[in-house]
């Protein structure tokens, strides 16, 4: 049952715009938005990917946003196929200007073919292109015109939605529950003002400047069980399914969404998320919650991380069960708050004082999010260690559609265990699991334990005998090395063996998959590997190795002092395999599959057809 | 209804609790130490209180009065310099069956986690937080503290230090705290008193308390110890009994009255400064989760996430 009011449908027949115009099937169109911030072109992408995954389509959408507190250019980017979607498109198919400035900054992005739906009331196109079709309508005047009254030209995202709606005849009354579903909870002039420019948009008469139109192939027979959302939300409730109930953070982009939402959403489970009064406190207070017995979470992005290091190494010294999130962005410093980058992965590993050994996951897709909290929280309890995710700025913004998870059979839910410990309890035995004794527990043996960050012994008593700082280091490193006996080795994409193996981590999935199947069409052999468990990596990777010529790790971020990024640096240094190569960027952009396919060309000259 | 299903203890009758069941190591503090009168009060307190063994969790910092937690035989955690507050703030926030008690000096409290202390208290968060101020910094062998008064010498500041100190009552009643009190160690009695009336009061309570450190700065605070010639003063509290000079007392709700008394020259008064009730973070975080739970339909977790996904179709 929706929660929300659902006006009544409106009962007048809109005809829409195409009318007349000749269709044609297409099975997968990446249309891109460009306008500024304030437009609300990421509402009407949002509303395009969640149609799509109501629609038995595939979808993944991209975005940038200014860091800016309010207005700058902005773009968003949506694809939708009737197969699956691995990347949201190199180029696009059609493109959306709202201004001069977003035509001359995106006209070039547009392949070649492609159709330019531009502002007629603020764009000069160039119509002399022969490149592009140009598509000219008056989205602010005929918005004004639609609304009336005093919203100016606030509702021409809505127009813009009603157009797309009708050049792609998408589905009318699905877009319309969507969008009532949006402002339900707003006054009803905002939902009427909204309905009134879609429809607008899609009533309009589009055979003088069109001449076809385009029919999305349905895909996918799986509607009922299909959502779509973005990284972080799937990430967010990918924690409470694992039974993540207290957690601690500070706001930084693009992490924040995650505690916002925990903030709101834990309290309902039982538990709740304090925004604390820095990085810091959130770690210490997220420690403090684990040390209480409850697993909990803490996050940010690079610089916050920085400043929980202190304390996560205690983490890893007491052995308490925790999860830290980092969303990656740009760095370093403040540097590009609002883009992708990976370069956070040594931090994440080795970014603390003395030897840390820790756990360190990364999702691939927007799913995946869902899924690598569960494995996290899964880690972190077995193993009673902190567990580091990995995720970055475009997973975290971009909208993916994807199966229901089984949530019956995946939800965990928390057990506080406060029944006394026996006389044989020791936290830190050398030849087993870690044990920890919550406080409120009875210790029958009538000595209590000190969890301390001083090196100890098995009973957690402090201690600096020389064997003893040995045989723990070896102990907690030891922890990780069982964990990676029982990961299984990693799948390979494509072919099996052969010329390029192509390894990734992250959000890298999806263009990589994409340039395995460019590259495959064109008979090169070609293979993937992606890690999901970067510390401890997954076993069996040295055999698939042997097996490809060539190795290239795909990563966003430099490529450092000796030509290889940050994954191609430990690959290099756990298997001493001169094969590994990088293939880096810093753009703060995702990966295009054209670079993937160039970057491989460097060094071996493949030909793409 | 979701919520953390707790495996709880089988009924127990729990033997009396002495001072010899809460006694763990021999304190590792130098001979002299104000910190072994803390430590000896304490433990008179929680006797007194009786307070369930397993419920006391004491959480300390880095310093050498940090290292509480060894000396008391009860659940404790010995974390990292400055941010014992936090992490307490994450044990008495999720676990409301729990006695916590903070124990820290004036660098770990005052200058490395001087930001949490504001929030801490400035959030009320049930605890007590006990402050062993002694001017220096002792663990690493004489630097000049926050609470070192100027021309004090030090490693850091050899011909005498330059910096205003904090004050540490003005500074724990403008960030918030609700309960706030001046000890001294020599003063067993005293001192007792006060961390019995910290532990009572619901919210955060903290208790400063001078405690001497024999080996760095020794003598700092015998004008506060009648045994050293000094004075040890205490605060006229308002008694509400109707007498003619009641009102010249002081009413440790009126936050203007602790200010003043803070100002007093050296050594100053000894008492509760300041003592109001205001809600805890704890309740408030409770209600709120109440309020969520409620609003949402008091559903199980299943129900709220499938519910969760539905509103992503």
């Amino acid at each position: 049952m929706s929660d929300v009011a659902t006006p009544p449908a409106p009962t007048k027949q809109i005809v829409a715009g195409n009318t007349g115009l000749k269709t044609e099937q297409v099975e997968d169109a990446v249309i891109r938005f460009a306008g500024d911030s304030q437009d609300g072109i990421q509402s009407i992408g949002g509303m395009l990917a969640k149609l799509a995954g109501r629609s038995d389509r595939d979808v993944m959408t991209y975005m940038t946003i200014p860091a800016t507190i309010s207005g700058g250019a902005s773009i968003f980017q949506v694809r939708l196929a009737s197969g699956d979607v691995l990347s949201s498109g190199d180029r696009a198919d059609f493109l959306v200007t709202f201004y001069q400035h977003s035509y001359d900054d995106h006209i070039d992005s547009l392949r070649e073919g492609g159709i330019c739906l531009y502002d007629s009331d603020h764009v000069e196109p160039d119509e002399s292109d022969p490149r592009f079709t140009f598509v000219g309508v008056p989205l602010t005047s005929a918005t004004v015109e639609a609304i009336g009254g005093s919203a100016k030209d606030r509702g021409k995202n809505m127009f813009a939605l009603g157009l797309i709606c009708s050049i792609f005849n998408l589905n009318r009354a699905k877009l319309l529950e969507i969008i009532r579903r949006q402002f339900g909870g707003k006054h009803e002039s905002v939902l009427r003002n909204a309905e009134l420019a879609f429809d607008a948009g899609f009533a309009y008469p589009l055979g003088d400047v069109l001449k076809l139109a385009y029919d999305m192939k349905v895909g996918h027979s799986k509607e009922e069980h299909r959502v779509a959302t973005d990284g972080n939300t799937a990430l967010t409730q990918g924690l409470i399914a694992a039974g993540v109930r207290y957690g601690a953070g500070y706001p930084i982009t693009p992490w924040s969404s995650i505690m916002e939402g925990l903030r709101v959403e834990l309290p309902r489970y039982g538990g709740t998320f304090i925004q604390a009064e820095d990085e810091l406190g959130a770690v210490s207070m997220a420690l403090g919650f684990a040390y209480s017995g409850h697993l909990s979470v803490t996050g940010s992005s690079g610089p916050g991380l920085s400043l929980k290091m202190e304390a996560l190494s205690w983490g890893t010294m007491a052995e308490l069960p925790l999860i830290v999130i980092n969303v990656q962005r740009g760095g370093p410093s403040t540097g590009l708050p609002t883009s992708v980058e990976q370069s956070d992965l040594m931090q994440a590993i080795y970014g603390s004082h003395g030897d840390t050994p820790r756990v360190v996951l990364a999702p691939q897709d927007v799913e995946d999010c869902f899924y690598i909290a569960l494995e996290a929280a899964r880690i972190a309890r077995k193993y009673s260690v902190p567990v580091f995710v990995l995720s970055d700025q475009a997973l975290a913004t971009r909208i993916e559609a994807f199966e229901l998870p089984d949530l019956e059979s995946l939800v965990v839910d928390p057990v506080l265990d406060l029944t006394p410990v026996d006389d044989e309890f020791k936290p830190y035995p050398l030849d087993g699991f870690t044990k920890h004794a919550p406080p409120g527990k009875r210790i029958d043996a009538g000595k209590y334990p000190v969890v301390t960050g001083l090196e100890h012994d098995e009973w957690g008593h402090p201690t600096a005998k020389p064997e003893l700082h040995v045989q723990m280091t070896a102990r907690r490193r030891d922890k990780l090395k069982d964990l990676e006996k029982e990961l299984s080795p990693p799948e390979v994409y494509g072919v099996n063996d052969g010329e390029v193996l192509l390894v990734g981590w992250g959000s890298t999935y999806g263009p990589i998959r994409e340039a395995v199947d460019r590259l495959r069409k064109d008979d090169h052999k070609v293979g993937a590997v992606h890690l999901r468990h970067l510390h401890p990596m997954a076993p069996g990777l040295g055999d698939i190795f042997d097996r490809f010529n060539h190795i290239f790790v795909v990563e966003m971020n430099d490529e450092g002092l000796y030509g290889q990024g940050q994954l191609a640096t430990l690959l290099r240094s756990r298997f001493c395999n001169p094969k590994i190569q990088s293939i880096c960027k810093t753009d703060g952009l995702t990966f295009r599959i054209r670079e993937i396919i160039d970057g491989i060309d460097e060094y071996l000259a493949i030909e793409e057809v | 209804m979701a919520t953390i299903e707790i495996k709880e203890a089988p009924p127990f009758e729990a033997p009396e609790l002495t001072k010899k069941a809460l006694k763990a190591d021999h304190p590792t503090w130098c001979p002299g130490c104000g910190d072994f009168a803390v430590l000896a009060s304490f433990f008179k307190t929680v006797e007194k209180l009786q307070i369930p063994h397993e419920k006391i969790a004491t959480i300390a910092g880095i310093g050498c009065s940090s290292r509480f937690p060894y000396f008391v035989n009860g659940h404790g955690v010995h974390f990292i310099h400055g941010r014992a507050l936090p992490f307490a703030t994450g044990v008495s926030l999720s676990r409301p069956d729990l006695n916590v008690f903070v124990f820290g000096g004036d660098g770990d409290g005052f200058s490395i986690g001087g930001n949490h202390l504001e929030h801490c208290a400035r959030k009320n968060v049930n605890l007590t937080y006990v402050i062993m101020d002694n001017f220096v910094y002792g663990l690493t062998k004489k630097q000049t503290s926050p609470t070192s008064p100027i021309g004090f010498k030090s490693k850091t500041d050899p011909t005498g230090a330059v910096d205003q100190p904090i004050n540490p009552m003005k500074k724990l009643v403008s960030s918030g705290a609700t309960f706030v009190a001046r000890t001294h160690a020599a003063q067993v009695k005293h001192m007792t008193a006060m961390f019995e009336r910290a532990i009572n009061h619901p919210g955060f309570s903290v208790v400063e308390v001078l405690s001497e450190c024999v080996v760095f700065y020794k003598g700092s605070f015998d004008e506060a110890n009648p045994r050293k010639d000094g004075k040890f003063e205490l605060i006229d509290e308002k008694q509400d009994d109707d007498s003619e000079d009641d009102w010249k007392r002081h009413d440790v709700s009126d936050q203007n009255k602790a200010f003043k008394l803070a100002d007093e020259p050296w050594p100053g008064k000894f008492g509760v400064f300041y003592e109001v009730e205001r809600p805890t973070k704890n309740t408030l975080e409770k209600n709120l989760m109440a309020a969520a739970q409620k609003s949402s339909g008091n559903k199980s977790s299943i129900e709220l996430l499938t519910k969760r996904f539905e509103k992503m179709r």
